[in-house]
């Protein structure tokens, strides 16, 4: 019997395969995060021995996880991958657009501008995410193939049908599609991957110590461009970071889980979303995601 | 562990987001910050008790209407199975994402309302699930809690439902009395229809056989993607990338490209695992054959002795998904069928499908949205596929409105009638 994370595997190695024969210029986001991890990894297995015949691209808000910088750079030489950065902060010196400030400020919202801007510097129509349906809400709903209009919007009320394993990638001029080969794996399936094939990632989705805060019942990371208001005491404690995104609104959790094992007995049992335990930008509205989505965002 | 895919169907409003929130609430499949949200939009909206259709429902506008427009996949597991499910639309508006929620699912929820019986969305969600080949049927008799519980009820739409798919290609169907709201006969048994002594859903769910419905006779490989790599450690490596669509490859077997008729032999299979001996349907490999051929993406490989149908006139059960226009004949199509892109026009409607009573309307010459018919399709170059019934990749199509982009049809392969 085929196992269900075989099926995956197989199902999002034939949509990466299907962009790759249907678009003129297809990049994949890559942010260092676990699912992007994941889907560069079968992104090589899709096409190897050959190389991986599309860029990756970073859409980089300046405010990172050294170690993720860090992971990311070895990743693209490892794998054999030719990287593009996509640079909020040379928008903003641009002048496309000003830098967040205020007390809670964060740049993640920025990134969209940025991504919209790659997209047509670079003039791709193809645009792979790692977005996982069970995300979030909004998410549960989006096609694989994922049109985008000329200014880079969604309309999830006009969604084309999708039906079978058939992709309709057809668009005009100046339009792109966001594509999602792993639309179907939960954090569970992620996980299971990693162990199975022995993916490195990123050091601080494993347990280690770190200076952090409480803000908004979630533990903050103290950094450059993460400081405590008045009120907020920082401590020393073992964490792990679910997700991996901007620094200013990504949250650790307390964690002991060490090892890939450890990692998977936890996720089995959890009982938060991983954006619900880690994001302080989903907690915006009821319909943050969806609103974030329609303007052009990941 | 094996993955079973279901789609929930019925008319608008017979409660097929709700009964998804029940299954995941009472399967404790719900995490806690998702419970707390619903939580706090029910409040907010004043409802009496949380409404479990907010997990699905997860659009603006789809809270604003109270209905569901799109899709919506949600993914759990029990220790005995784990699922995927595609939360469907009702309202006729949205029907094609009802197909497009359906079209991959192994198993299909019909809701019906236990007040107002089989109505015309149950047949046509009906009609379209045993269409699209969806090869076990569940029929929820739900809201049983605002008919008293009463058998009578559920014995006569049993009854209605049955008269009318008597007339359809369905194969297996179950029929549960179900309250998606009060949580009878959902994951635990009803205490108020101690008369039914079937299983609750959830049972029928983790213990129902799925057959694969893979093809495993004929073998069919439509090439996607050429793989060739260029690099100086592989200079000859020449690999024909493609997921397969029927049958069995192994290496040494002989092979046919389509259209070329010439043939091969398998010398090596690639899978995302490394080299393999051997592949079955639904794997994406990548084949490498001992001669040179000039073969690209929509070819097909398939065995000397077994080949597909080959044509430039097909047959075929069409579904019109698009609100903009009506199909027109002779308009010129784009059709994508397995890896390959042809283009086409409908040249004959044989007979569209009256839902009501699956009569056979004759002398139509448009297919209307959300119409079905039976049609005949000319193309400019020849498609390699089988009758949908032996294979749902070889035998399925859509059609692509050339100035729109939109995907305007669905279409099932059929043999000509005699
Ligand atoms: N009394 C009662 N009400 C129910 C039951 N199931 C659903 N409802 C109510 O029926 C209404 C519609 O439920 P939904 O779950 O949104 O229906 P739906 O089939 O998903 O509707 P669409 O997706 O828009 O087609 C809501 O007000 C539910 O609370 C039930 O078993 N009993
Ligand atoms: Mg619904």
């Amino acid at each position: 019997m085929k196992s269900a994370l075989r099926s995956l595997i197989d199902e999002s190695v034939t949509i990466i395969r299907e962009v790759a024969a249907e678009f003129e210029r297809p990049a994949m986001l890559f942010s260092g995060g676990k699912d992007s991890v994941v889907m560069l990894h079968l992104a090589v297995r899709a096409f190897s021995p050959a190389r991986v015949p599309f860029p990756v691209m970073h859409i980089d808000t300046g405010h990172n996880f050294a170690e993720v910088i860090e992971f990311r750079d070895r990743a693209v030489r490892d794998l054999d991958v030719q990287l593009i950065i996509g640079s909020v902060q040379a928008s903003i010196d641009a002048g496309r657009m000003q830098d967040a400030t205020g007390p809670r400020a964060s740049r993640n919202p920025l990134q969209t501008v940025t991504l919209l801007d790659s997209i047509k510097e670079y003039k791709f129509d193809a645009v792979f995410g790692g977005a996982r349906r069970d995300e979030e809400r909004a998410r549960a709903k989006e096609r694989v193939y994922s049109h985008r209009d000329a200014f880079g919007q969604w309309d999830p009320k006009t969604q084309r049908p999708e039906l079978w394993g058939i992709y309709n990638g057809r668009h005009k001029p100046g339009e792109h599609f966001r594509i999602f080969p792993i639309s179907n794996w939960t954090e569970l399936d992620i996980w299971q991957f990693v162990a199975d094939y022995n993916i490195d990632l990123p050091s601080i989705y494993y347990a280690h110590r770190r200076q952090v805060f409480r803000r908004d019942n979630m533990w903050m990371a103290v950094s450059p461009f993460l400081q405590p208001e008045e009120g907020e005491t920082v401590s020393e404690e073992l964490v792990r970071f679910r997700t991996v995104g901007d620094a200013t609104c990504t949250a650790a959790i307390e964690s002991s889980a060490a090892s890939i094992e450890q990692v998977i007995a936890e996720t089995s049992v959890a009982r938060i979303t991983e954006r619900g335990a880690t994001r302080a930008d989903d907690r915006i509205s009821e319909a943050g995601m969806e609103d974030r989505k329609r303007t052009g965002y990941f | 562990m094996e993955r079973l895919h279901f789609a929930t169907v019925g008319s608008v409003d017979d409660g097929k987001s709700t009964l998804i929130g029940r299954l995941l609430y009472d399967s404790k499949s719900i995490f806690e910050d998702q419970l707390e949200h619903i939580e706090a939009v029910s409040k907010r909206r004043g409802d009496d008790y949380v409404d479990l259709s907010l997990l699905t429902d997860g659009l603006r506008a789809e809270r604003e209407q109270g209905i569901t427009i799109d899709v919506a996949y949600r993914y759990f597991a029990t220790p005995k199975r784990s699922f995927i499910i595609a939360d469907c639309p009702g309202h006729i508006q949205y029907t094609r994402n009802m197909i497009t929620g359906a079209s991959n699912a192994d198993l299909a929820i019909v809701l019906v309302d236990a007040r107002t019986g089989v109505v015309e969305q149950t047949r046509r969600h009906s009609l379209l699930v045993s269409l699209l080949g969806v090869p076990h049927l569940v029929i929820c008799v739900n809201k049983m809690d605002l008919v008293e519980y009463d058998q009578a009820i559920f014995d006569k739409i049993r009854e209605e439902f049955e008269t009318f798919a008597s007339r359809l290609d369905l194969h297996d169907v179950t029929f549960l009395p179900i309250s998606a709201l009060a949580g009878d006969n959902v994951v635990s048994r009803s205490a108020n229809m101690s008369w039914f002594e079937g299983p609750t859903l959830l049972h029928h769910l983790e213990n129902i056989y799925i057959a694969s419905d893979d093809n495993r006779i004929d073998t069919r490989f439509p090439v996607q993607y050429v793989i060739r790599p260029q690099r100086a450690d592989t200079p000859d490596y020449r690999g024909y990338a493609g997921r397969v669509a029927g049958g069995m490859l192994r290496v040494g077997d002989d092979i046919m490209v389509l259209p070329s008729g010439l043939t091969s032999t398998i010398t090596g299979i690639d899978s995302p695992n490394g080299p393999v001996e051997q592949a079955e349907p639904g794997q994406a490999v990548t084949v490498l054959l001992k001669d040179d051929l000039s073969i690209t993406r929509g070819d097909m490989f398939c065995r000397p002795n077994n080949r597909p149908r080959t044509s430039q006139e097909l047959e075929a059960m069409l579904c019109w998904m698009d609100d903009a226009a009506p199909l027109q004949l002779d308009k010129i199509y784009t059709i994508k069928h397995t890896t390959k892109l042809a283009r086409g026009k409908v040249s004959n409607v044989l007979y569209r499908l009256d839902i009501s009573n699956l009569h056979r309307e004759t002398d139509i010459k448009e297919l209307k949205f959300n119409e079905i018919g039976r049609v005949t399709i000319h193309t400019t170059s020849p498609l390699f596929f089988d009758d949908y019934h032996q294979n749902r990749t070889t035998g399925s199509f859509i059609l692509v409105d050339e100035s729109s982009g939109q995907t305007v049809a669905a279409g099932m392969l059929l043999s000509p009638r005699s």
